[in-house]
């Protein structure tokens, strides 16, 4: 890369000195520290000469470094930073005179560490492969299996699984009754599927350069990366999600001979949503429709078919109850997109934050939320479900802190992270509050003979 | 006591950074910054795979030198400036876990790597390592930082062979 202009003026202030490095005539390198300074006008780099036998031939090419640290006592360090150049050194009145011809460089304020090594990526894959060669055997990154796993799947983000199928129970709990070992089964079953379309939109977006051309990945957005690192083959991961899937469908179709085929209208709904939220022809996430699809799939199906397994009939109240989580886990994803939009549209992902500009995107993640804790208020207060569940109106301010942050770091990949994070419990603690309504109802039903309106 | 002279060596083992300058393939000099490592023997560095090129770079030419320029980045009561001359070798081997033989050398200059350590899962290819092996042949030491002065030599190849 040619030296930037301002790169180069800007080094006295933030370089303290500069190194020499150029090879000596037995052919090792030699580098050598000294002071500086920048003739910005005339583009070159004024360097104090150096003394003794060790010197830079005359009109040598070298390359000049500069690197800076910020030692952090009892830690190790930060501001890590460095510019390095390349071009013809030559003797002057005042020193040495470089000319810089080429640049790299890197600064952690300005690209992030872990932006840096994903760069690094095709590199790394490269050196494997040549290690390979030498070796004689295939050398490939590893991770501990239970740590792989975790990655793989994207194991915690089960919550937007367990969250509707606890309260589809939960509401069934109420209005007929109970059963353990279903729960468990229907737990079991909802977590394949959702561990399926994980691993399977893994397979489709790595497949599509999604992922690979995301290079600010997040533990929240941008893929598990397992193939892209080298972790995992391609055909590993579609056997993984094919896995879980059969397993899933497996368990729903068990249960739909169990306690009633009319379960396979939500189970064939929620395959068909999990299975197309990537996979062609439909990509719904492709299409703009991947909030809809976790919206439905995430909400009204599988609060539905939990109350389905436990109740053996379909009713108003669970579909009710379910759609504030429905909407609360689509905003999971859709504030999960915001970093990740320009590898989405560079792959063709037509995601909500794709389409719309940032004010769109924060003024329907706000409007959105007021919807979820509007109808939660209305529901409760018209006693379409149970009346404690309004205790779920203490999470929304969770909601603020994430407000907040798209409209101050919405393209800053990492200063987000913790807005992502916040999203997540915004879904999960307003999930575990409309159950823990339902089971204060239950409580009170069981506890009292006439409990007061405010408690069922 | 090492191979190299004292003032050298308190400098490897306080130094947060160095600059390790390889020899690409045109003759080029490319200079890294990296975390000086020491034994009393021989200098080990480590180095991502993401960042490899500098490994490539050292097992078609050995020949390396390692400055310790920055005066912020070591922690010494009389500061001076060194530069070694050497032979690398890369241990990748086991890019898994064979650099895990320097870590307790990495702790005491960054103990903060056993936090990072623990996130592996997070950063799966910076943790898969090779390790660079300096057996150092000529050191140049500049007291008091100064190399607008000559400095003192020392050759110390021949004592490791």
């Amino acid at each position: 890369m040619k030296p930037n202009p301002d790169l180069i003026g800007g080094l006295e202030e933030r370089f303290a000195h500069a190194v020499i490095a150029y090879v000596d005539e037995d052919g090792y390198p030699m580098s050598i520290a000294t002071e500086f300074r920048v003739d910005a006008d005339r583009g070159v780099v004024v360097l104090q000469a150096v003394a003794g036998e060790a010197q830079p031939r005359a009109d040598e090419r070298v390359n000049v470094v500069f690197s800076h640290i910020r030692p952090q006592p009892g830690i190790g360090y930060d501001e890590r930073r460095y510019v390095s150049l390349w071009g013809p050194l030559r003797r002057a009145e005042e020193g040495l005179e470089f000319t810089p011809e080429r640049q790299q460089h890197w600064d952690e304020q300005e690209m992030t560490f872990f932006e840096y090594s994903e760069r690094g990526v095709p590199q790394a894959l490269r050196y494997l492969e040549r290690v390979s060669a030498e070796q004689g055997r295939e050398v490939r990154p590893k991770l501990p299996f239970g740590w792989l796993f975790l990655r793989t799947t994207r194991l915690p983000f089960l919550t937007a699984t367990f969250v509707p199928v606890l309260l589809g129970i939960a509401v069934a709990a109420w209005t007929n009754g109970f059963n353990w070992w279903l729960a468990l089964i229907t737990l079991i079953g909802g977590a394949c599927i959702h561990l399926g379309l994980n691993v399977a939109n893994d397979v489709f977006d790595t497949a599509s350069g999604a992922d690979a051309a995301n290079m600010n990945p997040t533990q929240f957005s941008g893929g598990s990366r397992v193939v892209l690192y080298g972790l995992l083959s391609l055909r590993e991961l579609a056997l993984l999600s094919l896995g879980f899937y059969a397993v899933g469908i497996a368990i729903g179709i068990g249960l739909a001979a169990a306690r009633g085929w009319d379960l396979l209208w939500v189970g064939v709904a929620g395959a068909l949503v999990s299975v197309f939220y990537t996979a062609p022809p439909l990509k719904l996430v492709h299409r703009g429709l991947g909030d809809i699809a976790v919206f439905l799939g995430f909400g009204p199906i599988m609060v539905l078919g939990a109350y389905f397994v436990q109740a053996q009939e379909y009713d108003l109240e669970p579909l009710l109850a379910s759609i504030p989580v429905g909407i609360l886990i689509a905003l999971v994803l859709y504030v999960n997109e915001v970093p990740d939009r320009p590898a989405d549209a560079a792959a063709g992902k037509r995601t909500l934050p794709v389409r719309f500009s940032k004010d769109v995107v924060v003024n329907l993640y706000a409007a959105a939320v007021a919807l979820a804790f509007g109808l939660i208020v209305v529901f409760a207060v018209a006693g379409w479900i149970v009346r404690p569940a309004i205790i779920a109106l203490a999470a929304a301010p969770l909601s603020l802190p994430v407000y907040r942050a798209l409209k101050e770091w919405y393209d800053q990949p990492y200063a987000l992270m913790p807005a992502m994070a916040k999203n997540i419990q915004l879904h999960l603690a307003t999930g575990v509050l409309l159950i823990l309504g339902y089971v204060i109802a239950i409580v009170a039903d069981a506890a009292m003979e006439d409990p007061p309106f405010f408690l069922t | 006591m090492g191979v190299l002279p004292q003032p050298v060596e308190a400098l490897l083992e306080t130094a947060l950074v160095s600059e390790l300058t390889v020899v690409d393939p045109s003759g080029r000099p490319v200079t890294h910054p990296l975390i000086p490592l020491y034994d009393g023997e021989v200098i080990y560095l480590t180095s991502s795979i993401l960042f490899s090129k500098k490994l490539e770079h050292i097992k078609a030419n050995p020949k390396v030198s390692l400055s310790i320029s920055d005066p912020v980045a070591v922690k010494i009561d009389r500061f001076a400036r060194a530069t070694i001359q050497g032979d690398a070798t890369v241990d990748d081997s086991d890019l898994h876990s064979g650099w895990e033989r320097v870590l307790p050398l990495w702790r005491k200059k960054e103990p903060a790597i056993d936090m990072f350590l623990g996130k592996r899962v997070a950063l799966p290819l910076f943790f898969e390592r090779g390790v660079i092996e300096i057996r150092p042949r000529r050191a140049f030491l500049w007291e008091d930082g100064r190399t607008d002065r000559p400095p003192q030599v020392f050759e110390v190849a021949r004592a490791l062979a």
